[in-house]
């Protein structure tokens, strides 16, 4: 029997309330499956599970506000849930501790078929939608057998046009916790800065050309180009790309490249693309998309927030040239992407216009020297003269 | 689609990006990504979003001609109207 926790999604966090449950008492699960929604102050984040197994019990109700480490659930492993295997000895009843109990009512039983017999539904979903007027036959289940989860339908919310949705992010508490991740990198990380102007017109020709006959939903961004080049890299040069906790450094085994995204009104956040070294440039620019739009709705997954292992962070094509950037503990390194601009650019001896973007290394030199920062960040440099090697 | 409708079309998707912005009094010159506030992956979606409702083809090179809300209404005009001819 395996306790489903109220997870850690970064140093800053102490407590979450569960919102909603994705999952019931008998439901089978997945490693990855989503099976809980929780508010923090990064948002409303969707839970994922480590333990595949059968759901066994729910211990903690919706709208209950409790310390990271609270099991809110417990898993019976695949092994233990097959009919004729040793029945375990039954595991003591974790006692969630209820720090800000909003809601007493007692959990309720799985929503039982009745008006609508084919839609699999959650009971906070379905209050969504009846409270929208949303008609549940068009929504489309992605939660577990197909089940309409809250974000559906929060999805559909925000499709239909006249409808405003209530904005779903806290940016007071968001900036609560930037400042908290802040104030521990400047206070605990010797930074050291490096920059480097790189010619980036390989890119944009190449782009120009890729771009030229796709639809619009399938052109790349060079914003994308830069995240690839930086994964790549970072598999070279292992040092940028890890933790350090606890007085040491520990490499990650995986490259998952934090994306800063800037929220409107004045929220930032930086989750993670999984595996971004092993993603071609199309499943790179489509997930981007998909992060960026779910982080901006509310919606980013609890994985996505607490594994990036280096992030990227860029200004987009406004702004200004140059960014020095702050780590995000427990990272490492964080690589900051200015504006293109055109610059006179001597190319073969002679001097011509070409689009220059600056990038730059925010290195913790308790793991890495200048130096070392000096190859990864030409590294990346060399890796965007041939797009289409990435 | 007259001018009222495009002009129409646009504020909506502009306002699917930026909810908070009154687009009525968004000055027509000048650049949408500044007076908005739009980055390269907004612009993005919102050309999507147009080729997808309007079922025009906007090719990568004519960004530029979209960038004010003037500008972005003579293009799609002369694209639906080059389109039914």
């Amino acid at each position: 029997m395996a306790e489903f926790r109220m997870p850690s999604l970064g140093s800053d966090m102490e407590a979450g309330t569960l919102v909603e449950w994705l999952v019931k008492p008998g439901d089978w699960v997945k490693r990855g499956d989503i099976v809980a929604v929780i508010e923090t102050q990064k948002g409303a984040i969707e839970i994922e599970t480590f333990q595949p197994g059968q759901i066994e019990k729910i211990l903690v109700n919706p709208h209950t506000k409790v310390p990271v480490g609270t099991p809110l659930a417990l898993i019976k492993g695949e092994r233990e849930a097959m009919p004729g295997a040793a029945v375990p000895p039954p595991a003591v009843p974790a006692v969630p501790v209820a720090v800000a109990p909003l809601a007493r009512a007692p959990i309720e039983p799985p929503a039982a078929p009745s008006a609508a017999p084919h839609v699999r539904i959650s009971p906070a979903a379905r209050q969504l939608a009846e409270a929208h007027g949303i008609d549940l036959a068009a929504v489309t289940g992605s939660g577990p057998g197909g089940a309409i989860t809250h974000a559906d339908v929060e999805r559909r919310l925000a499709t239909a046009p006249e409808k405003k949705r209530a904005p779903s992010l806290d940016l007071n508490a968001m900036r609560t916790a930037i400042a908290a991740a802040m104030m521990r990198s400047k206070r605990e990380i010797p930074h050291y800065y490096l920059e480097h102007q790189v010619d980036v017109t390989p890119c944009e020709q190449w782009l120009a050309q890729k771009n030229a006959t796709l639809p619009p939903d399938s052109r790349l961004l060079i914003g994308a180009l830069v995240i690839k080049a930086v994964a790549l890299a970072a598999r070279r040069f292992p040092a940028f790309n890890g933790f350090y906790r606890e007085g040491q450094f520990e490499p990650a085994q995986a490259v998952h490249v934090g994306v800063a995204i800037t929220i409107r009104g004045g929220g930032l956040a930086a989750p993670a693309l999984h595996d971004t070294d092993q993603l071609s440039l199309d499943d790179l620019m489509n997930r981007m998309r998909d992060l960026v739009q779910r982080t901006r709705a509310g919606r980013i997954r609890s994985s996505e927030l607490s594994d990036p292992t280096i992030t990227v962070s860029s200004l987009g094509e406004r702004g200004v040239e140059t960014m020095y950037a702050i780590i995000y503990p427990p990272q490492v390194a964080i690589v900051g992407v200015g504006k293109t601009v055109t610059r006179p650019w001597v190319i073969d001896g002679a001097i011509g216009p070409r689009s220059v973007i600056t990038l730059t290394l925010s290195g913790d030199h308790r793991v890495t020297d200048g130096h070392a920062g000096g190859l990864f960040l030409a590294d990346i440099a060399k890796l965007l003269q041939e797009p289409a090697k990435l | 689609m007259s001018e009222t409708d495009i002009r129409k079309v646009l504020r909506e998707e502009l306002n699917n990006i930026a909810p908070e912005v009154d687009i009525a009094t968004v000055d027509p010159s000048a650049d949408l990504r500044e007076v908005i506030d739009i980055d390269s992956m907004d612009f993005l979606n919102f050309i999507t979003a147009l080729h997808h409702r309007l079922g025009i083809d906007i090719p990568e090179i004519d960004y530029p001609k979209l960038v004010t809300l003037d500008g972005a209404v003579t293009y799609i005009g002369a694209k639906l109207g080059a389109s039914k001819t």
